[in-house]
């Protein structure tokens, strides 16, 4: 059989034989159905936590404060100090027993991204020149207003290239949803190589398609910023 | 730009050359490996006696077959496998790994044989060779001990969980549609303890699983789910070895003494208690 030959075959038993294609498409869909939505969940809690533990190394120390920052100390101490898979098998067997895998894998890998999420804006907050922080206090602005005002979209622009790094990230980490059962893409490859037995073909494609994805989203980033250091030279 | 384009191309091209060679080679190496060693003069089982131990690659989760005993893996197929390593004068070298790879870990020659209880199908047949069978078995639905699931003919339009990779996903696949039951959904776990797992918890309507592993299940969460009498399929066991290898003759030759001997049969019924 000529080289082509043996591709085109191949290609056509992995692919077009009884659409086998859909088990690509499909699980193409759920990871990024999945991987938008704990993106979601993981800015909003890692925001939210580094915010907190932010503000507790400034000084504000009243009860309140302290509860949250315990309370934020042990869940990045725990999501960081345990692997992705065994974390969403323990959210998909033991937790949550019941209800839509789907919902389960988004609200596991969205926690698993927070914690990260939090460092990174942490550090982003913090690199924002203090001074900036004492002159809206001094303007009058309270400290909540002087935060989200002022300082948060400073350091938004400091933490994008690592941001989209976790959008990244996620992406590739969701491609371990197949222990729970849920057809993600690179479980549709799987499949595909069950039946089929041929290892390379399903296998190179669903690499691939990742490959692709994770290049436009770079893309992006770069367009992203480039309209926020728009800014900084007039 | 421009670059980028062109890297890209490049980056194509070598992928889609390598789908050329892998599985071209893939699809020969069966037979390349087994007519290679023909015409070089060693066999397998030479290569094997040579080598001084065998391989046999299996996933130790299917109990009554293979599973784990503190840090051995007993049971018949382990037996089974002892006794062809002893007939060959050669130590037992077990690997442990998922149950869809263990099909090709066989056809690209990894490891010598597999046994596991694999069923002999014609789209296997496609990559290895199959010795005679040595047990009869069939494909068993499971379901929770209240389900209003009965006969096999209600698994149609149901959720049915399968093991990746076995007859039994094949099956409720049905690729081709020739299978008179028509599922719904099927959802496919890397061992069968998660498929009764997700039963228990009421994710999926039933678990199409071998019979005798099924029972197991049963027994172990028993109270809580019930295997049907009614079986979704027959089949027959076999044991994997390359293509076109001459260890298949040897394996033959183990199981029919094994048989004849009444040897097999002691085997069965140290693992399979019958009621």
């Amino acid at each position: 059989m000529s080289f082509f030959a043996t591709i085109g075959q191949h290609l056509y038993d992995d692919f077009v034989v009884e659409g086998r294609y859909m088990y690509i498409l499909q699980g193409l869909g759920n990871t990024v159905v999945i991987t938008i939505f704990a993106l979601i969940l993981g800015l909003a809690l890692g925001v939210i936590s580094s915010i907190i533990n932010v503000f507790y190394a400034n000084g504000k120390r009243g009860p309140l404060m302290r509860v949250l920052k315990v309370i934020v100390s042990i869940y990045i101490t725990v999501i960081r100090g345990t692997p992705t898979v065994v974390q969403l098998m323990i959210m998909y067997f033991v937790i949550l027993t019941s209800g839509s895998p789907l919902v389960i894998a988004i609200l596991a890998f969205g926690i698993n991204s927070g914690a990260y999420v939090s460092e990174v804006f942490r550090s982003g907050i913090q690199s924002v020149d203090y001074g900036q922080t004492e002159a809206g206090r001094s303007l009058g602005l309270s400290a909540n207003q002087t935060m989200f005002k002022i300082v948060l979209p400073q350091a938004i622009k400091n933490v994008t290239p690592a941001i989209f790094n976790e959008f990244i990230t996620l992406l590739k980490e969701t491609s371990v949803s197949g222990y729970v059962g849920i057809q993600d893409l690179t479980k549709g490859g799987d499949i595909i190589r069950s039946i089929t037995y041929d290892a390379f073909t399903p296998l190179l494609l669903v690499a691939g398609i990742y490959l692709v994805i994770v290049i436009g989203l770079t893309q992006i980033q770069h367009v992203v910023e480039r309209r926020l250091q728009k800014s900084d030279r007039h | 730009m421009k670059k980028k384009i062109l890297s890209l191309i490049a980056v194509a091209a070598c992928a889609i050359s390598m789908i050329g060679c892998g599985s071209s080679s893939n699809a020969t190496s069966g037979s390349s490996s087994a007519s290679g060693s023909k015409s070089s003069g060693t066999s397998q089982v030479a290569a094997i006696k040579k080598k001084g131990t065998i391989n046999w690659v299996t996933n130790a989760e299917f109990e009554p077959f293979e599973y784990k005993d503190g840090n051995k893996i007993i049971g018949i197929d382990a037996e089974i496998a002892q006794a062809i390593a002893d007939d060959l004068g050669v130590k037992l070298n077990v690997n442990d790994i998922a149950f869809d790879s263990c099909v090709p870990a066989v056809s690209t020659g990894k490891d010598d044989f597999c046994a596991a209880g694999l069923t002999d199908t014609p789209d296997r047949e496609k990559n290895v060779d199959f010795t005679n069978s040595y047990f009869n078995a069939s494909q068993a639905i499971v379901v929770t001990k209240d389900s209003k699931i009965s006969s096999r003919s209600d698994l149609n339009g149901k959720t049915v969980g399968v093991q990746q990779g076995t007859t039994g996903d094949t099956y409720c696949t049905n690729e081709k549609g020739e299978n008179d039951i028509k599922v719904n959904e099927v959802k496919r776990y890397n061992k069968p303890m998660d498929a009764v797992s997700d039963l228990i918890a009421g994710r999926i309507d039933a678990v199409v699983i071998d019979n005798f592993p099924a029972e197991k299940l049963v027994s172990k969460n028993s109270g809580k789910i019930k295997k049907l009498d009614e079986a979704l399929s027959e089949e027959k066991y076999a044991i994997a070895v390359p293509k076109g290898s001459d260890l298949k003759d040897e394996i033959n030759k183990v199981l029919k003494k094994l048989e004849s001997d009444g040897t097999l049969d002691k085997i069965n019924s140290k693992y399979i208690k019958t009621e």
